[in-house]
């Protein structure tokens, strides 16, 4: 497993989890004594965060959209609890304010969501202990997001394994109250806030992933997955191809693999 | 009978076409996860797929933009995420300063544009 990580990006999450919480076991990893440090640790950590900020911007921006296309608050801050993903909320709500037909909502929403499953499929079986049960699995599944998937595969390398649960369900729950207060605020912000602000709220989505996706990226295989997605997306898009997006993973995602490939036969 | 089922219409909706179709994709995950332990080859190609599907989101929300995003002209758009990037390598990877130099570029632009 170490293998894929480089020595020195191993070294340096094991000592930024140690800077930030003490206490370091002798493999390395972080030693939260109960679940429940461990919950508040990850809730510090998602503070502590550039996306719980990033989050609260964009989510001032989706509870105002709710507000414009006159659905409730209760409504506005169910939707972030339990879509709970950004670009899928967006097209919910204006596609449904818009009067979209329900098929082609619930498909647009569906399409924007299958970046999530390689995220789950990519995150779950690095929060496995011996003694973890599948039950405990469902609440991270339902918690994955870009921002949560981001910091989690960042930073449980230095937790110890049976507390990586705990910790993930802390970072997105300290995620969650974020996005939940801005979805109230931007509520009833709705009116007043300029075209400039909103644009520049809108923004934050696509800069914040793009950067902290490429400081993830640390591996030859990353890299090279983020520059083809760029690139194979878009055009895509331009061609009007059906399912772009998930077609730019797979092409994207394959090529960067056989790079990687290529290049650990060559060494 | 009838205001009852009227207030509780954009609830159902929000399940059905909001949560549902969103939800498939964890679920589908958390069942292809059962089988996969934390050395698996295969998550190497997961996580390419992963951050590839990512970045063609990052492209596709910067060129084809949504809601008031669209106002901003696509160059302008283009060069904000550029100083973005340049910010994050010039600050030693600072997501935070990469994201605020992205975000005054494309706001102060548009201003500046008189948009």
């Amino acid at each position: 497993m170490r293998s894929i990580m480089r020595p020195m990006s191993v070294a340096r999450v094991a000592l930024n989890a140690v800077a930030t919480h003490g206490g370091a076991m002798p493999g390395g990893a972080t030693n939260f004594e109960t679940s429940g440090a461990a919950f508040l640790g990850g809730v510090r950590a998602a503070w502590l965060s550039v996306f719980a900020y990033v989050l609260f911007g964009t989510y001032i921006g989706i509870g105002a959209l709710a507000h414009d296309f006159n659905f409730s608050l209760l409504w506005a801050t169910l939707s972030t609890v339990l879509v709970w993903a950004g670009p899928a909320q967006v097209i919910l709500i204006s596609a449904l304010g818009a009067g979209s037909s329900l098929i082609e909502v619930a498909v647009a929403v569906g399409l924007s969501g299958v970046r999530l499953l390689p995220m789950v499929v990519s995150l779950l079986p690095r929060l496995k202990a011996p003694q973890t049960r599948a039950r405990d699995l469902v609440l991270p599944a339902h918690f994955t997001a870009v921002s949560m998937w981001v910091e989690s595969m960042r930073l449980i390398p230095g937790i110890a394994v049976e507390r990586r649960v705990a910790f993930v369900n802390g970072i997105a729950s300290g995620y969650m109250m974020s996005a939940l207060l801005a979805t109230v605020i931007g509520y009833y912000l709705a009116a007043r806030l300029p075209n400039l602000l909103t644009a520049g709220l809108l923004f934050l989505t696509p800069m914040s992933f793009l950067v902290s996706i490429t400081r993830n990226s640390v591996l030859l295989v990353d890299r090279l997955a983020l520059v083809l997605g760029l690139v194979i997306g878009p055009a895509l898009a331009y061609a009007a191809v059906d399912l772009d997006i998930l077609w730019a993973g797979i092409a994207g995602g394959t090529l960067a693999y056989v790079g990687h490939r290529i290049r650990e036969a060559l060494r | 009978m009838n205001a009852l089922a009227g207030e509780l219409w954009p609830y159902l909706l929000l399940v059905l076409v909001g949560y549902l179709p969103n939800e498939i994709w964890r679920a589908l995950g958390f069942f292809a996860a059962r089988g996969l332990d934390e050395g698996s080859e295969w998550l190497v190609w997961v996580r390419a797929v992963a951050t590839a599907v990512l970045a063609a989101v990052i492209a596709k929300l910067t060129i084809f933009a949504p809601g008031a995003l669209a106002g901003v002209p696509l160059a302008l758009r283009l060069v904000a995420v550029g100083c973005g990037v340049a910010g994050f390598y010039a600050t030693r990877r600072s997501v935070f300063v990469g994201v605020l130099t992205g975000e005054i570029v494309l706001i102060g632009g548009a201003y500046l544009l008189s948009l």
